[in-house]
Order: structure tokens, then C-alpha cells, then sequence
């Protein structure tokens, strides 16, 4: 596929260069000559010097065939003009990195009326990747769609859990929760559950709904050992900002530690729920005061590679059992940082990059189809479809329970989004004008919502 | 440095260079020769050793710009080294010392010959002379990475390396597709060019082996009047392909992509086309008084400037019995060359350009010392380091040329011979003044004077840098 990237520090680099190692034909944009000349030389990929949002430059780059761009220069709206720009010009898919929160209501409007496909926020991610890693036991495995709003969970059923022997069709009434078993593999088999469907010890259950319902779901299979109850978090930026809602809204206590008065006055008036402590977050003294013994999980995400990781090493010697998670930038040294079992490594930009890969495979499996985005599952033996509903048809406006028997096998409405409401289909839900639908399925080959039907 | 990575590259090329001996053999099999037998050993000869040296991997891909300039000289020398051996062994040029100049001189599109009589060579050495030239032109490694990745994403090191100019660009985003693209247009104009001069009923090996020489600037000729044995409309029709072969392929680009007025507006081009025509205005004046007409002294003025200029080599007039302001003039153009990123050589004319504006701006400063400016090509400012790599190019070339006519002069001929044979050398033309003007040959001079030129040949068309890299302690130091 012809990427253009505009912007290429950080994350623009580390994006450049998972997709050239990917095959595709990438063009890099940046008003630094150096920067692009370095990159070019590493990378296999084309360079332009210039300010990505100009019409002229863009054009240079080739955004009239472009399949895909993507803008990661360090301002928002910079990022946002080049995009639709690139759009008009002909470009078919633009990403653009947004990472001011108070544009959210914008960047939803920006996607719906001009087209813009996918908006990223590393530090977003970040926060996004350490909750998970906060609330899931590190048996579950997750991946997720529809811009975060859906997850899918992957986990073995055990003999002791209440799941084992237990038919689908039963398993609503008798957990009281709310997700979709969607995927079931046994042995090598990869198979659709309908509700006769029974599960046994061993099978590999994936099943799909909203992150709290997932972690309801889960605690009522008891399985939700190992999600922490309260959090210390070093630093007060925004992946501390983004990281903390989350933490809250399901249930985490939270301590920020700050240095700087005035950011831990915005971070007070934002999340009122969250105990916002004004002192230097490598101090041992402080760290002491605040607990860091007996806290069941520490976040370090200070701005500084070397600070985060003394931190860390600290608090391991200190409480051997809290859960660690480290922020760290450079990606040269993670591999060292690893071998000190420190807990989990978070690098922003890596998860930005692995996020936006994943879009362009989808994307390139694609290409001429209504499919809004293409996830595999289980290396590529199950996929999972999003699709938006343009118009009215077979599908639509009536209750799910009426299309019973006439969707092809191995096909499974996983969820409707109405309007960014997640709802996890029923017999009687219904599938309306502008909503998007993943579907799951073992075929291959669609590329309109239609296509379900037999 | 990473030793293995460049063995292994080095024995790819030459398993390609053993494709490429098997050209000849097909023409020995039409005509009937003897001598394809000697390729087609040589071939399989490098076939082995190349594809022995393939078979293991290298252990480490690091790749870096040293690498790619100590690949990329290697490379030359060798496929030079073994394409010489088939002249040999069939005993159209008996010592080997001439055997590798006249090969040399075959891939860097020089074109000059150390044969006294062209004619008696076999169709089938004769095809393998003038391959030589098509091949070099474009480049060995473009072709290579034209056809499979040779060292992962570090490709453009050796592009870098083996292509001519200032400052190597890509056309696309992939350097395999880059390549691509250029052999794509060469071997395109290289059809047009043997379609038109069969239209004007040259005889099909001819056209051939002429389109060849043609297309990558070289000048190695059939008969021994060179151009001179073909009429005047075939010499019309080289003289445009020539012009054209001159100019930077990378602008040919924009025409595939519909942009022909961005075309004419690269300054290069327009230069290089403005002193083509104020060379042939002033040369055809000059030598009105030889020819009948002025439209046949512009002909000729117009095939020798153009051929000089492109640094083909072609000639239909012994131009070295011109008057002295036009052969100055040829010799200036010999120095300048053609543009960048063309199939010619000497130091280019966007070189030229920038070294005049850099002048230009040492005035300014002069004038207001505090002045502050940037040099600009096509309204693009240009890289401050991209004017100091023009400097000490510039710098390189002279002293090349300096140190070599020394060497040269050795051998006691006049000091036009010498000089100009240099210069020709190292612009990959051909012919020079003198001794080794249109009408005669570079045998007279002694191996050691061989050698020297064979150096400044390949310096010449890897731009110098490459083969000094070659000689420089630092390179071959482990760390």
C-alpha cells in the first residue's frame, strides 16, 4: 500500500519503519531535513523536506493515490488540517494523532462528517494498555475494537470454573452477565458456539463485550483474582490523567504523585476521586509516607527513562508483591530493562505503531469492501468484521430473533454500536441505519454486511 | 566492516555477470563462432564461483555507507577483471592488461579502445564490447536491485554509491521499485532507438550493438570510421538519442508522469541543453570553411558537441584537425559532462551550476560580509553539505586528473596527448586530442599509463569517492 507519513519524530519514526518492514511504499514528511535524511537512509522509504500542511507538499508526497495517511507532527490541529487536506486531495484513509483531550467531541464530529478514518493518542494507548494490564489477571488475553469501545477476552476454561459443562444458552441467566461467547477453540479446532453449544475443561473461550461487563463477567467466573484495588502513579501527565479515569471508573483507588503545583491543581479539579499528592515522586521519604509498602500496584510514568526505572527497581525491593509497570521511552534499552524484571514495559510509541499496523493489515485485507476494520483472531483463523450499516435492508429494523436461520453458519452478530452505545446483541435487538456491527466468523471473504445472510 | 555481507554480494554479481556472458554465446550460436565456447566456460566458470559464495548467508546484515562504497568498487573491478577474460582466451586482445582496459573502458562507458583494427573482431567479442557499455551505463547494482533486494533496506547505500550527482534521489518510495523504474525507461528508449535506426535500414546487428553503445553513453563503434561508416540520418538519429542520454533519467520520470512542463524547468536540463546549442552555434562558424554548407558543418558540429558533451565518443569528423577555439571548446565540455543521474560522466552540470553559484555567493560575501544567503537549484535551497560533498569533488577530480597526467607523461608523448587523454578518461568519453584523437587508439601507451587510465576510468564513473574509500586506512579498520 502508498503510506504517507507525515511528521516523523517519535512516533512518526516508529511507525515508518514497522510499515516499511512491512512492504508497503512509504513516504515520510517533516519540516526537519536532518530528521528525514536519517530516516531515509535507515529505512527504505521515500523523503520529502517541507511543511506537511501545505497543499504543495502534500501533493509531492503523492496524496492524490495515497492509500493511507497518516499525520503524527507534534500539533493536533496541524495534524487534523493535513488530514483533510490529504482527504480532499484523494487520499482514501487518513490516521491522525490527536492528543488534547478537550478535541474528543471534535475528532468524533471530524470522522463523521469529513472523513477522517482513525484518530491516535499514544499517551492514550498507553493509559488504555496499563489499565487493561491493571484490571485483567495476566491469564486473559485481549484485544480490542471499534476504537477501544469493545474488547475481546481470550481465557482457558478450568475444572473448577463454574463454565465447565455449562451450555451457552444457560450461561446468561445463571452468571447474570452480559457479554457474547463468540469464539471457542478446542483442540486445534477453531469453531462458532451456537447456544446449544456446551463447554468443557480446556476449551479457549474469547468472549466480546464492553470492559465492564467484561470485568463483571469475569468476577462472577471467578476469575478475577489479580485486579488490583488501589494504584500509586508517579507523574501527572497525560497518560497519568487518561490512566486514572479509567482506574476509577472501575472501581481502583488512585494516588498521583506530582511535582509540579499547578498541574496537580488541574489534576485535582479533574479527578475530584483521585488523592493528589504535590511532591517529588523519587523521593524515598515521600514514597514511604504515601504507602508505596503496601500498595498493590505502581505506575511510574515520570518523563524521565532513568527516574521511572530507579523508581520501579525501589519499589520492587520494597513490595516484592505489588504489580509494577514502567514507562519507558527509548526503545534501545528495553531489553536490558527487561532482564530486571521490572513488571510490564509500557514505550507509547511502540504501542502507537503496533496499533497503526494493525490497522494497515486489516486495511490491505480490505481494500473494494464495506468493511470499516478486519481484526484476526488466532492467527488469522477467525475474523472478526466491522462494518458500518449504510443503508436499509434484509438486516435491518427488525428483531435479531426473526433473522434466525437465515445467517450462514459460523457467523456470530457479536455487537451493534448505536450511536457509540455498545449493546451486546440479543433476540431481540435490532440492527438500525448508521450503526456499526462486528461480526465474527470462521469464512473469509466478505465485504458487505449482507453478506452474512445465506 | 562487515566482511561477509560484501562476499556475498560480490558473489551475486557475479552470478548475474554469468547471465550476462550468455548473451554473447546466443550471438556466437546465430553466426556461427567459435568464440561463444570461451564465454560460455567463462560464464560457467563465474556461475560456480558466484553462486559458492552465495550459498551461505551472511551472519551479520549490518549495512552501512562504507559497506555500500567498498561494494560497490569491488564490484566494478571484478565484473571488469572476469569480463575481460573471454577477450583473452579467444585472442581478440592477447595481453590481459589491455583485455581489462578495454573492458573497463566497456563498463564505465568510456569507449576508448586500445584496438588498432576494430573490424577484425568477431561478432560475437564485438556484441560482448558494446553490452558492456549498455549494462555499465545504468549501472550493474541498479540492475541487480532492480531484480532481487541485495541487502535489506540498506539498498540505498549502494544505489547512492553507483549512481553519478551531487545528490541521488529516489523516484518511489522502494529502491527496488526505483530501479525498476530506470531500467524500465532505459531498456524503453534503448527499444525505440534500435526500432528507428532498423527504420533507417542500419543492418540488425549494427542496430544492436550501436543502440547499446548509444544508450549508455560509451561510444564503442562497429567499423573503424566509427560513426563515420553510417549515413547521415543515422547519424541524425544518434545524435538526438545521445543528447537524450544525457539527460538526468529521473527527469524522464516526470514526463511518464504527465508533468512536461516541470520537465523544462529544471535548471540542469536547460543548461545542458543551452550549452549543447551555443557549443554547436560557435563550432559550426568556426568550421564553415571545412564543409560545403552550413547546414553540414552544423551537422557535424552538432554530432561531435553532443557526443563529447553525453561523453559518448562517437565521431564522424576528425575533430582534431579543427581550429583550437573548438577544440577547447570540446575539452571544455569533456570536463563537464552531461547531467546527473544520466548514463554520462565527467563532473555534471548540476556540479557546474551549484560551483558557480557558490562563487557567486563567496562575491556577495565579499561585498557584504555580513550577508546572509542560501544557494538555491530549482527554487529548493540546497543543503550546505550537499555543496561542501560539490567542493571536495571538485577538488578530487582536479587533483585526479593532475596527479595521473603525471604519470601519464611518462611515457614521453606531447602534453595534448597526455592531458586530453586523461580528461577523457576520467569523463568516460573516449577519444581524446592528440594521439588518441577520433582516428586514433590508446595502444601506444605502456601498461603502467594503462593502469593509471584504467583507474581514472572507474574513478571517473563511480565519482571518485568510491575508489579512494578503497585506499583509505579507517575503511578497513575493525572498529
Amino acid at each position: 500500500m502508498q503510506i504517507v507519513i507525515v511528521g516523523c519524530g517519535n512516533v512518526g519514526g516508529s511507525i515508518a519503519r514497522s510499515l516499511s518492514k512491512e512492504g508497503h511504499d512509504v513516504t515520510i514528511v517533516d519540516n526537519d531535513i536532518q530528521e528525514v535524511k536519517d530516516l531515509s537512509v535507515e529505512l527504505d522509504v521515500m523523503a520529502i523536506e517541507g511543511n506537511g500542511s501545505t497543499l504543495d507538499v502534500l501533493l509531492q508526497a503523492g496524496v492524490q493515490t495515497a492509500d493511507l495517511l497518516i499525520a503524527t507532527t507534534e500539533s493536533d490541529e496541524k495534524n487534523i488540517l493535513c488530514c483533510l487536506l490529504a482527504k480532499k486531495a484523494g487520499t482514501k484513509n487518513t490516521i491522525a494523532r490527536v492528543r488534547n483531550p478537550e478535541y474528543k467531541k471534535e475528532i468524533e464530529f471530524i470522522k463523521e462528517e469529513l472523513g477522517l478514518s482513525m484518530s491516535i493518542n499514544p499517551e492514550l494507548s498507553a493509559a488504555a494498555e496499563i489499565a487493561r494490564l491493571l484490571k485483567f489477571p495476566t491469564a486473559i488475553e485481549i484485544d480490542t475494537f471499534a476504537a477501544g469501545k469493545v474488547e475481546l477476552l481470550k481465557f482457558e476454561v478450568t475444572s473448577e470454573s463454574p463454565l465447565s459443562g455449562m451450555a451457552l444458552k444457560t450461561m446468561h441467566k445463571k452468571l447474570n452477565t452480559d457479554v457474547l461467547v463468540c469464539i471457542v477453540e478446542r483442540g486445534t479446532e477453531t469453531l462458532i458456539p451456537n447456544g446449544e453449544f456446551v463447554l468443557s475443561e480446556g476449551d479457549k473461550v474469547s468472549v466480546i463485550g464492553t470492559g465492564k461487563k467484561a470485568s463483571l463477567f469475569f468476577k462472577a467466573i471467578n476469575l478475577n483474582q489479580g485486579k488490583v484495588k488501589n494504584c500509586m502513579i508517579v507523574g501527572g501527565g497525560e497518560t497519568s490523567f487518561y490512566l486514572s479515569k479509567m482506574l476509577i471508573q472501575s472501581g481502583v483507588d488512585v494516588k498521583i504523585i506530582e511535582r509540579d503545583k499547578k498541574r496537580c491543581e488541574e489534576l485535582a479539579e479533574a479527578l475530584p476521586e483521585a488523592i493528589i499528592i504535590n511532591g517529588d515522586g523519587s523521593d524515598k521519604s515521600l514514597l514511604g509516607e504515601e504507602g508505596i509498602e503496601s500498595t498493590e500496584s505502581f505506575v511510574s510514568l515520570s518523563n524521565h527513562d532513568e527516574e521511572n526505572v530507579m523508581m520501579s527497581i525501589y519499589a520492587k525491593k520494597v513490595n516484592p508483591k505489588a504489580k509494577l509497570i514502567t514507562k519507558v521511552h527509548r526503545s534501545a534499552y528495553e531489553d536490558i530493562i527487561g532482564d530486571m524484571n521490572l513488571g510490564s514495559i509500557i514505550n507509547p510509541k511502540f504501542l502507537t505503531a503496533e496499533e497503526i499496523v494493525k490497522y494497515v493489515r486489516a486495511m490491505s485485507n480490505t481494500v473494494d469492501s464495506d468493511i470499516e476494520a478486519l481484526y484476526q483472531i488466532n492467527q488469522g483463523k477467525a475474523e472478526a468484521l466491522e462494518f458500518i450499516v449504510k443503508d436499509s435492508s434484509a438486516l435491518t429494523n427488525k428483531p435479531l430473533s426473526e433473522l434466525n436461520g437465515k445467517l450462514k453458519p459460523n457467523v456470530i452478530i457479536a455487537s451493534i454500536i448505536h450511536k457509540g452505545m455498545v449493546e451486546t446483541p440479543n433476540g431481540s435487538s435490532k440492527i438500525l441505519e448508521g450503526d456499526r456491527v462486528v461480526v465474527v466468523t470462521t469464512e473469509t471473504g466478505f465485504s458487505d454486511i449482507s453478506d452474512i445472510l445465506e | 566492516m562487515n566482511k561477509s555481507i560484501i562476499r556475498y554480494i560480490l558473489s551475486r554479481v557475479l552470478q548475474f555477470e554469468a547471465v550476462f556472458l550468455l548473451l554473447p554465446v546466443i550471438v556466437s550460436l546465430i553466426y556461427k563462432e567459435k568464440d561463444g565456447i570461451c564465454f560460455l566456460i567463462v560464464s560457467l566458470c563465474a556461475l560456480a564461483l558466484g553462486t559458492l559464495g552465495s550459498r551461505f548467508l551472511p551472519k551479520s546484515k549490518v549495512f552501512y555507507a562504507r559497506e555500500g562504497f567498498v561494494t560497490v568498487s569491488l564490484s566494478w573491478i571484478l565484473i571488469s577483471l572476469v569480463g575481460a577474460i573471454p577477450f583473452v582466451i579467444t585472442g581478440a586482445i592477447p595481453s590481459y592488461v589491455d583485455a581489462v582496459f578495454e573492458t573497463v573502458s566497456g563498463f564505465t562507458t568510456t569507449g576508448a579502445s586500445i584496438l588498432t583494427d576494430v573490424e577484425a573482431m568477431s561478432y560475437t567479442c564485438m556484441f560482448w564490447r558494446c553490452f558492456t557499455n549498455w549494462i555499465g551505463g545504468m549501472g550493474v547494482l541498479v540492475f541487480i536491485m532492480a531484480v532481487v533486494p541485495l541487502s535489506g533496506s540498506h539498498n540505498m547505500h549502494l544505489m547512492k554509491a553507483e549512481s553519478p550527482g551531487p545528490d541521488v534521489g529516489k523516484l518511489v518510495p522502494k529502491v527496488k521499485d526505483t530501479a525498476k523504474i530506470l531500467y524500465g525507461m532505459y531498456m524503453g528508449l534503448t527499444g525505440v532507438l534500435i526500432i528507428s535506426l532498423l527504420i533507417a535500414k542500419v543492418p540488425l546487428f549494427d542496430a544492436f550493438v550501436l543502440s547499446f553503445s548509444t544508450m549508455g553513453t560509451g561510444g564503442f563503434g562497429r567499423w573503424n570510421a566509427s560513426l563515420g561508416a553510417y549515413s547521415s540520418a543515422v547519424q541524425t538519429i544518434v545524435i538526438i538519442f545521445m543528447i537524450l542520454c544525457g539527460v538526468n533519467f529521473n527527469a524522464y520520470f516526470l514526463i511518464i508522469k504527465g508533468k512536461i512542463k516541470d520537465f523544462f524547468k529544471i535548471e540542469e536540463i536547460r543548461t545542458y541543453l543551452l550549452i549543447l546549442l551555443a557549443g554547436a552555434v560557435i563550432i559550426t562558424l568556426l568550421v564553415r570553411g571545412n564543409y560545403s554548407s552550413y547546414g553540414e558543418a552544423f551537422h557535424h558540429a552538432s554530432f561531435q558537441i553532443a557526443s563529447i558533451m553525453s561523453t559518448t565518443g562517437f565521431s564522424t569528423a576528425d575533430f582534431d584537425l579543427w581550429p583550437t577555439l573548438a577544440k577547447t571548446i570540446l575539452v571544455c565540455t569533456m570536463v563537464i559532462g552531461g547531467c546527473a543521474g544520466a548514463t554520462a560522466g565527467g563532473i555534471k552540470v548540476s556540479r557546474l551550476l551549484l560551483l558557480f553559484r557558490t562563487i557567486g555567493r563567496e562575491l556577495s560575501h565579499l561585498t557584504h560580509p555580513r550577508s546572509v544567503r542560501k544557494i538555491r537549484m530549482d527554487s529548493q535551497p540546497v543543503l550546505e553539505e550537499t555543496i561542501k560533498g560539490v567542493q571536495s569533488f571538485f577538488i578530487a577530480y582536479a587533483i585526479l586528473v593532475i596527479l595521473s597526467t603525471i604519470i601519464v607523461s611518462i611515457d614521453n608523448f606531447d602534453f595534448q596527448t597526455s592531458f586530453t587523454s586523461v580528461i577523457s578518461m576520467a569523463g568516460n568519453i573516449g577519444p581524446g586530442l592528440g594521439m588518441v584523437g577520433p582516428t586514433g587508439n590508446y595502444s601506444q601507451f605502456s601498461d603502467c599509463s594503462k593502469i593509471v587510465l584504467i583507474f581514472d576510468m572507474l574513478a571517473g564513473r563511480l565519482e571518485i569517492f568510491p575508489m579512494l574509500v578503497l585506499f583509505y586506512a579507517g575503511t578497513w579498520r575493525k572498529s
